[in-house]
Order: C-alpha cells, then sequence, then structure tokens
C-alpha cells in the first residue's frame, strides 16, 4: 500500500487528518492459513518489524491448583526446542546464541487474558527469514526439558519467596484475593502452585492454547501485505493447525463484594502501602470512554488528577498516587494506590475514600471535563508515533475484536463524553461503601 | 535482576538514511541529523528532526546533579527538580503541568549523579508553547517557603519508597560511600534522610541561582520539527534569559585505591545479593587515549559476560540443579562526568554462599584473562550493537535523551554514530588485555546484603480482616 509519503503511514495519516475530513488508518485485516487473524500497519521509515502473537492462554486458564503454569509455559519457550527433521535440538544457550547472532528479541510472557509472543527483528532478507524460522520453532516446539524446568522453578519460588518481603507485593497479593474472590484474576503462583506443575502439565497446556486457529497476529514495521502474510505463514508453519478449533471454556465473570473490607498487615518498614478498590469493568463495557475519561480526572492524569492534587500536592503523603481500571475479558479492578509513612496511613486513606465517594457522587465539573479531553484529545498522536505504540494499539484491536476504525473514531468517542455520562458510569460501576482496603506496613 | 547493560552504549544511531540534511545558518550539522547551535547567552540548542509522526519531545538539561552538592546539602538538586513545578509569578503553582497536559503533553523530569532533565512529550505544533514554559521556570522559578515543606516530605516519601524498603538499593547506597572517598559519586542522589530533614528553602534556591545558567544547560528537540524553525523559537523563548558564567567546579578526584573494600548491610530479605564494583576508566572521547580505548574494551567484556540469555555468565552461573545463582550480571559505567566502575553482581542460590558466588564471579573474568575471547563471542555482541542501533530509533524520547547525556558530559553529539564502529573494532586481544588489568584486588569494594527477617513478631502474623 504505497501513498503520498515516505514516513511512517499513521504519521501521514494524522497530518491529513488535521487539515482534512477523516481519512482511515491504514490498517490492514486479513485472515491467513488455517484462520489466523492478522492485522497489519505498513511502517517502512525503519528497516525493522514487530510482530505481537497473542493466544487465548493467560493465566486466567491456569488450573486452580497450578497457578502461575501460562507464566511457566511462556518462560520455558525460550529454554530449548526440539530436535526436528534437518535441525538438531537446541538449548537455552545455544537459542540465547542464535538471537544475539540474528541482533533479534523473542519474547512471551502471560497476562490475565492473553498469552504474548513478540518478535521484534530487522528487515534485511536473510536476517528475517532466520528469525522468523527461529521463532516458528520456538513458537511450536519447546523441548520443555525436565531437568530445566526443575531448576527454573526453583529460582521461580526463590524470587515470589524474596519477593514477599516486600510490603508492595503482600499488598498487591492481599488486594488481589480479596477483590477477586476464587476468580482466576487474584490469583498468584505460590511454591505449592508451582511445585504441583510438571513438564507434562507445560506440554499439555501449550499443545492446548497454542494453535494456528486461536492466534491473532499484529504486525507493524517495514512489511507489506504479501510479505507480512508470508512471514506469518512461515512463524505458524509448525503450529498444529486441524482446522477450527474446539471453543474453550468459559472463565467465571468475576463477583461483585456484598460488603466492605479492611485488611491491615502489619510489617517493619519505611511506607505503608494503600490499595483501595473493587471489581471495576470488562473491556466491552459500553461505558468505556466515559470511565476512561473519568479516571484521567480522578487519579490517572499524572500530575494534575484530583489524587494528586489532594494527595501529593496539598498534603505532601505520597510520593505516587493514582487510580486506574483493569479492563479486560472479566471486570478487572479498580484501583486506587498509594504508599505512605506508616503513621500517616490512616490520614491518607481518609484523604483518598472521601475524595473518591465524592467524585462518584458529584463526578466532574465541566471545567475538569475540558481538561481531560484537551490532554487526551490533543495527546492523541503521542499513542501512535512509535512502531512499539503502533503495534499495542493494532493487538489491542485485535484482541478485543474492536472496529478497524476505532483509532479514527477514537477522540470523537472521547469528545462525546458528557459529565452526566461519567457520573452515571462510575456510580453504576463504583460502589465506595463496598470497596476493599488494604494497608501494609506499619505497626500491628 | 539482569540489568539494561547496554544503557547508554547501546545507544549507537546508525547513519540509516536520516531526513534531514540542511545545517541552520550559524549552525553545525551532522551526517547523523543532529543540529547543534548555541545562543548568544551561551544555551546549547540540539535539533534532530524525525518526522514519522506529529510529534516531538522537548528535553532541557542542566550540567548538574548530586555530584554538585556538598556535604550536609545532599539531595539538593532534586528536592530542587521538584521545585521546579511549583511556579513563577505568571505561572502558578501546579499551572506548568496544567497547560503541558491541555496541550495533550505528558511530562516530568529526572535527576541523576551527573544531570537534572526536564521534559515535555507534545504534539509537535505546541513546541513553542512548551519552550516559553521551560525558559520562564528556568529562570523564574520563585515559591513560597510552604510549597517547600510540603514537597520535600514528598521527596522522603520517595526516598523510603526506592531506598529504605529496597534492600538491594540500601547496599548499592551503602556501597557508593564506601567506594568513594573524595568523589561526590559516593552521596546518594536522593540524599541522606538527615540532610532532608535539615534542608531549607533556601538551600534548594541558593543552588538554583549558581547553577541555573544557560551556558550550563542544552535543549534538546527531536521530532516532527524543522531545525531552523526551532532555532527562532528557541531565540524567542530562551534568547532573554541573562547570561552568567558557570561556578568553577572543584575536581573532587578520588584518589587511586589502595586495597580492597569490604562491607555488609542487613536488611529484610530473602535472598543474599552480591555487588562487586571495580574502578575502572571511563570513555574520554574519540581522542584515542589509553583510557578511551580501555573503556571500550571493558564494555565489550561486560557483553561478552552477560549480554544475551547464554553469555557466560548465564551458562557458568545460573543453570541447572547444582547452580551458585539465581542471577548473575555484568555492567560497566561506559561514561559519565565522574569516576567509571565496572560491576558483576548476583543472588546467590539456596545453599550457597556469597562467597562462593564472588570467587565464580572473578573466576569467569580470570578465565577471559587466561584465554581470551572467541571470535564468535565478539561477533556476537557486535551484532547486537548494530541492531539496537536501529531498534532505538523506534523512540524519540530516547533518542532525545542519548543527546542530552552526550552534552552532559562533553561528549561529541553524534558519539552513537561514531562509537558503533569503535567498539566493532575492539580485538579480542584487548578485551584480555582489560581482563588482564582491571580486577586486581586493591581497586575492589565488594558488598554482601544479609538477608534479615523483618520483625519476624509483626510478619507471622495472619492478616487480620477488620470490617468497617
Amino acid at each position: 500500500m504505497h501513498t503520498l509519503c515516505t514516513r511512517l503511514l499513521a504519521g501521514c495519516w494524522l497530518a491529513l487528518a488535521s487539515t482534512s475530513a477523516l481519512a482511515g488508518l491504514p490498517i490492514q485485516r486479513w485472515t491467513a492459513t488455517h484462520q489466523a487473524e492478522i492485522l497489519l500497519i505498513e511502517s517502512p521509515a525503519l528497516p525493522m518489524v514487530d510482530i505481537q502473537i497473542d493466544f487465548d492462554a493467560g493465566s486466567r486458564r491456569d488450573p486452580a491448583a497450578q497457578v502461575g503454569l501460562a507464566s511457566a509455559v511462556a518462560a520455558m519457550m525460550s529454554k530449548g526446542v526440539r530436535a526436528r527433521e534437518g535441525a538438531p535440538a537446541m538449548d537455552e544457550n545455544a537459542l540465547g546464541e542464535a538471537w544475539a547472532d540474528l541482533g533479534a528479541m523473542l519474547g512471551a510472557s502471560a497476562g490475565g487474558d492473553r498469552f504474548s509472543v513478540t518478535l521484534r527483528t530487522l528487515t534485511m532478507p536473510d536476517v528475517l527469514q532466520g528469525a522468523l524460522k527461529l521463532a516458528a520453532r520456538q513458537l511450536a516446539e519447546p523441548a520443555f526439558s525436565p531437568e530445566v524446568w526443575v531448576a527454573e522453578r526453583a529460582r521461580f519460588i526463590a524470587s515470589i519467596k524474596e519477593a514477599n518481603t516486600r510490603p508492595g507485593t503482600v499488598a498487591q497479593r492481599t488486594y488481589g484475593r480479596a477483590v477477586y474472590g476464587p476468580h482466576p484474576y487474584g490469583q498468584e503462583a505460590h511454591e505449592a502452585s508451582l511445585q504441583a506443575i510438571e513438564v507434562a502439565d507445560l506440554r499439555q497446556f501449550h499443545e492446548r492454547h497454542l494453535q494456528v486457529c486461536r492466534a491473532r497476529v499484529s504486525i507493524v514495521g517495514a512489511l507489506n501485505r504479501a510479505q507480512a502474510q508470508a512471514a506469518v505463514e512461515q512463524l505458524l508453519s509448525l503450529l498444529p493447525s486441524g482446522g477450527a478449533c474446539e471453543a474453550l471454556p468459559a472463565v467465571p465473570e468475576v463477583q461483585a463484594l456484598t460488603a466492605p473490607a479492611q485488611q491491615r498487615v502489619p510489617m517493619a518498614s519505611a511506607q505503608a502501602h494503600v490499595l483501595i478498590g473493587q471489581p471495576g469493568i470488562r473491556r466491552v463495557d459500553p461505558a468505556f470512554f466515559p470511565i476512561t475519561v473519568g479516571n484521567y480526572i480522578l487519579g490517572g492524569g499524572g500530575f494534575v488528577s484530583r489524587l494528586t492534587e489532594q494527595v501529593r500536592e496539598k498534603r505532601g503523603l505520597s510520593y505516587s498516587v493514582y487510580s486506574y481500571f483493569s479492563p479486560g475479558l472479566h471486570a478487572g479492578a479498580f484501583t486506587v494506590g498509594l504508599q505512605t509513612r506508616p503513621d500517616q496511613a490512616a490520614q491518607a486513606v481518609d484523604v483518598a475514600t472521601e475524595l473518591l465517594k465524592r467524585f462518584v457522587q458529584e463526578g466532574p465539573t465541566e471545567r475538569e471535563l475540558q481538561a481531560a479531553k484537551d490532554n487526551l484529545i490533543g495527546g492523541f498522536a503521542l499513542r501512535l508515533d512509535s512502531n512499539r505504540k503502533l503495534l499495542e494499539q493494532l493487538a489491542n484491536i485485535g484482541w478485543n475484536r474492536l472496529p478497524l476504525n476505532y483509532l479514527d473514531t477514537w477522540t470523537d468517542e472521547i469528545r462525546r463524553v458528557t459529565v452526566a455520562d461519567i457520573r452515571a458510569a462510575f456510580q453504576r460501576v463504583l460502589q465506595p461503601e463496598r470497596m476493599v482496603t488494604v494497608i501494609v506496613g506499619g505497626p500491628p | 535482576m539482569k540489568r539494561l547493560l547496554l544503557a547508554g552504549l547501546t545507544a549507537c544511531a546508525m547513519g540509516w538514511g536520516l531526513m534531514s540534511t540542511a545545517a541552520a545558518a550559524g549552525s553545525a550539522s551532522t551526517d547523523s541529523g543532529i543540529h547543534v547551535s548555541t545562543l548568544a547567552n551561551g544555551l546549547t540548542l540540539v535539533v534532530k528532526p524525525d518526522r514519522r509522526a506529529p510529534t516531538a519531545v522537548h528535553m532541557l538539561w542542566v550540567r548538574v546533579g548530586s555530584m554538585d552538592e556538598v556535604d550536609g546539602h545532599s539531595g539538593v538538586a532534586h528536592v530542587l527538580e521538584h521545585m521546579l513545578f511549583k511556579g513563577t509569578p505568571s505561572v502558578p503553582a501546579g499551572e506548568f503541568s496544567r497547560r503541558v497536559a491541555a496541550m495533550g503533553g505528558r511530562e516530568n523530569a529526572f535527576t541523576s549523579r551527573d544531570y537534572t532533565g526536564y521534559f515535555q512529550m507534545i504534539p509537535a505544533n505546541r513546541l513553542a508553547d512548551v519552550m516559553r514554559l521551560e525558559a520562564d521556570r528556568f529562570v523564574n522559578n520563585r515559591w513560597p517557603d510552604d510549597e517547600f515543606r510540603k514537597e520535600i516530605e514528598v521527596v522522603k516519601e520517595e526516598r523510603r519508597m526506592r531506598t529504605e524498603d529496597t534492600p538491594r538499593a540500601l547496599l548499592m547506597e551503602q556501597l557508593s560511600a564506601v567506594q568513594f572517598t573524595a568523589s561526590p559519586y559516593r552521596r546518594p542522589i536522593v540524599g541522606w534522610m538527615s540532610d532532608l530533614d535539615a534542608m531549607t528553602p533556601d538551600d534548594a534556591r541558593e543552588f538554583y541561582r549558581r547553577w541555573y545558567t544557560p551556558k550550563n544547560a542544552v535543549v534538546v528537540v527531536v521530532g516532527d520539527v524543522e531545525p531552523q524553525a526551532v532555532r527562532r523559537l528557541a531565540e524567542k523563548a530562551y534568547g532573554s534569559i541573562p547570561a552568567r558564567a558557570v561556578p568553577t567546579r572543584k575536581p573532587n578526584a578520588e584518589p587511586p585505591q589502595l586495597g580492597l573494600r569490604r562491607l555488609e548491610v542487613k536488611a529484610p530479605a530473602e535472598q543474599a545479593y552480591l555487588m562487586m564494583s571495580w574502578k575502572v576508566p571511563g570513555f574520554q572521547g574519540f581522542n584515542d587515549s589509553a583510557e578511551s580505548r580501555d573503556a571500550l574494551a571493558l564494555t565489550v567484556l561486560s557483553a561478552v559476560l552477560d549480554g544475551y540469555g547464554g553469555a557466560r555468565l548465564d551458562r557458568h552461573l545460573t543453570q541447572g540443579a547444582d547452580r551458585l545463582a539465581d542471577g548473575a550480571g555484568a555492567y560497566h559505567d561506559f561514561s559519565g562526568r565522574g569516576p567509571s566502575v565496572f560491576v558483576l553482581d548476583g543472588v546467590p542460590a539456596a545453599g550457597k554462599t556469597p562467597q562462593a558466588l564472588e570467587a565464580a564471579l572473578r573466576a569467569q573474568v580470570d578465565r577471559i584473562a587466561r584465554e581470551g575471547v572467541s571470535e564468535d563471542e565478539l561477533r556476537r555482541v557486535k551484532a547486537q550493537w548494530v541492531a539496537q542501533a536501529v531498534y532505538k530509533r523506534d523512540s524519540l524520547f530516547n533518542q532525545a535523551r542519548e543527546i542530552g547525556t552526550y552534552w552532559i558530559e562533553g561528549l561529541p553529539l553524534d558519539t552513537s554514530d561514531r562509537l558503533i564502529e569503535r567498539l566493532r573494532a575492539v580485538t579480542a586481544d584487548q578485551v584480555q588485555s582489560v581482563a588482564q588489568r582491571y580486577f586486581g584486588q586493591d581497586t575492589l569494594t565488594v558488598g554482601t546484603l544479609l538477608p534479615q527477617p523483618r520483625d519476624p513478631a509483626a510478619v507471622r502474623k495472619p492478616a487480620m480482616p477488620i470490617r468497617h
């Protein structure tokens, strides 16, 4: 897709958009062999490409007794590949060397919803071919060596024990359990859940979830559509592709809280870590935009949010204070967080709680709404000004099945939000009288 | 725990078809598309067009950091950075951030040992506006004592978060204090708590008056901009700031270390942590001095040890059932205003001692000193740098940060372009030679974090749910 511009197409589009009627961001979407969905933005300015493959294999798919399984599979994908016809097995060191020789990088990680594999490589033909070939093997044929897994598991457990000595980690874990109850979003890997994972479990999880028909592929870089198609074919060529995938079991929704709860974990630390919140919204919630704008005003907008103004600027109580929603396939949490000297924790909780109550009751002022829109709309281009950021946007569109013109209408959606929309959304979603408050640190 | 070890070094942009060639009047431009000029008051302006999207990053760097503080005043450079958000006669406290937000911008600031920096990421057509705001606070920053009293508490919370509740950061802080005697690098950037307690509003004001002078600062703009137009905007915004001499700096040269230094830090943790830090040369520029040549070789050495998955430290220390470490790293401070160090660090695996890990880390360097490195290893680390040089051009912010850092260190602004060629020229013999010469006992400081239970009585109590 050649245009008049030789720079990044998104840049062209933005320049056009500011002077004329909306031209579409040139996103191409098609379905490749065996139902893998591909989204592409051609970005020829730099001789590189970023590719992300997402699978429905995040930690919400961990069995209850094996929390950490998805993450373990992700970690083990770089620890060796099996032998195949014409290609000997490679251990983790051989893989590390091969990637370094190419100057390319392959990563795998498991979030709550998504299992993501990312590749960044130069697009010189020999480098690109080498990277795709190696990535295809790692994607499809990880060795899952028992000896390596035992050592990795021990390292994993040791790092969890270390992290559990920190007030911040303990606060996160306590808060997750309190907000999500038994839902997988609130589960975190621990020693017993990792000890329960054997190599056969890694293999089974991998086989079941990493299939071509489940893959959503996002590409940003110096590849045209034909090249992108060829790259994806090669990347996925070794994965099982027996037509349509069987549906995975439904994961239950997050349950609403029925009563407020406060949990204090005493700990001799320099600061108390405070987390306040409850289940929030799913990504498909119709109030996504009012929630986005509202949270910017409440605690998302850097130095200019209400929380920063009241907790940090006016009272000097915390270096960092924020609020955020985590919309996912399920209702991810709404969270207010801060850290403060333990003897100030009660005061900080009061200030944040009062502020939150009032915001839910009254919503923002017209002036705050305008300031939020100025920032979000004015700064829209900053969400698209690198390949990395474009990839994130593409993967978001692909994963959440958003319309292809999602980015074209984004600023309009923001512009349309009213004070009443925000008030209604926050009143429907948030119940300040039934939130979880976790305070970790300070004397018992 | 693997560090971003190529930091400052991987940072090497290649001249891969850059867009801008025209030099602004009275300024110099290089093949790398970097345009440098100086305003009449001594302020340096650097512009690098990158027109992939209609955005820009604007940074102002001052060549003053914690290394320019004196005893009793540690942390003042960083506190002042916070205070620069607290207003001017024409822009009241908080208004700076509100205005940048209204432009759609994102902003923050940072302080290190060597510098203080302020930045805004903005739609490119708002450049004039942020320049006006930044120039205003550079010369007119004023605030009542009460603003200081609140903000100093915020900074103490920052110290509690970053250092006091982070055992490995505590070890690093104490290690610097032991490793350096005369060099101001011995003081923490955030400051000692008692210095923060004792700091007065006038301490910050005095530091501002002393160091915030145009000759001591550089403005860096990267993005969808035209160099001559930026020069005109800069003249207008910054040109009227009066010139003032930069105060004389004392060398504070670190005397030679004459023997091994050891320290222990006891802090709440589960795992021990070991840090070995040698005083080594840093890069001085393209003068082909022995020091600079060695600095290049030391950086290659760090990459051979820990530059990729399967590099020597990983392969020999962190794998298998009988591994010595759960993590191990190597890092060379390539360049800076103060002394450079080479660090080996690691987390002993369960049942292994810090002493055993210390010996094993040393043995890895000793082996290179004896046997050298392979051509494969050299080729590998160099291939990574070449690729990184392309990847990092995906970020406007990183490009601007790199330019700012080079200016602060007095290095040529196109250092990144030239560095990659120098690195590629480093030979296996040079790497072996630095491994032989710089890793003796006498220039080494070893710090060990000894894990302690955190107030066992309190920790073991189960979480007590309290309904309200």
